[in-house]
């Protein structure tokens, strides 16, 4: 396109520029996964069991419900950026990728809020009765 | 315009021979695509029945683990069909964590080498189906009664 008009230049024919940090943050939010789902992992296998009593207890301490904010926010973070890319290498038609792409963005959003929400009200109000 | 078929063509990728570097690479996408959904959604699912009381962790536990000795043939079901996605996940995670671990590792600038990528990937398959076994069976006889 060259040094085409200044509109030529915004229509989305070059780079953003934003490639690298959309990488960066990749690799970052993987290591974060890779310690975050360790750790739940990890959790789970100590466990006595998967009784209601056992888990409302677990999930409420404070030790737990952070960890677990943490990994919500970091694998929808992840998730965001991972598929992108696959929405970007396989959905070809504008329309359709726009669609994809913003059907992307609120499921991770409203799924890592609608997670965060849960665990923040079981941690600060406890169990019901 | 009709293409002279004596022309030389691109390579592309049914013209190239599978090897388990593009085997590693695929299911890297497909198993974070099966996580991203149907493993996250799940998570979600069992995080709210925690959070909504024991009503609603009975309703998850009978849905995803078990509806119990005097369960209806579609409740048996619907078990079996959480089991098979319960395994998909788990093989999905650890298929995920060690392509993952391998991908980080090759951003380092290691494992290029032919012999090295290939063996690399190899071991990628045969990780995540040893823990995703392991891991099966850990589970099946702590919770299956077996």
């Amino acid at each position: 396109m060259g040094n085409g008009t200044n509109l030529g230049r915004v229509r989305g024919l070059g780079s953003a520029k934003h490639g690298g940090k959309h990488w960066l943050d990749q690799r970052l939010t993987a290591v974060g996964n890779l310690l975050l789902t360790s750790w739940l992992v990890l959790s789970w296998l100590w466990l006595p069991n998967f009784d209601y009593e056992t888990v409302t207890a677990w999930l409420a301490q404070p030790a737990v419900a952070v960890p677990m904010i943490l990994m919500l926010i970091n694998i929808f973070w992840h998730v965001r950026l991972g598929l992108q890319v696959l929405i970007e290498d396989y959905v070809h038609d504008e329309g359709n990728k726009f669609a994809a792409l913003t059907i992307l963005n609120f499921y991770v959003v409203g799924a890592a809020a609608f997670g965060i929400f849960m665990v923040a009200k079981h941690a600060f109000t406890g169990a019901p009765a | 315009m009709a293409q002279n078929p004596n022309r030389p063509v691109s390579p592309h990728l049914q013209i190239y021979r599978w090897g388990p570097h593009m085997a590693v690479s695929i299911f890297h996408r497909v198993t974070g695509f099966v996580l991203a959904t149907a493993g996250m959604l799940t998570l979600l699912w069992w995080i709210a029945a925690i959070a909504g009381g024991p009503e609603s962790y009975a309703t998850f536990q009978s849905y995803v683990v078990s509806a119990g000795a005097e369960a209806s043939g579609t409740q048996v079901a619907i078990n079996w069909l959480f089991r098979l996605v319960g395994l998909a996940v788990l093989y999905s995670f650890f298929q995920h964590l060690f392509s993952g671990i391998r991908h980080l590792l090759m951003d380092l600038g290691a494992g290029y080498e032919l012999k090295t990528n290939r063996t690399w990937s190899i071991a990628v398959f045969i990780a995540a189906l040893t823990a995703t076994a392991l891991v099966a069976m850990l589970v099946a006889s702590r919770f299956m009664g077996a």
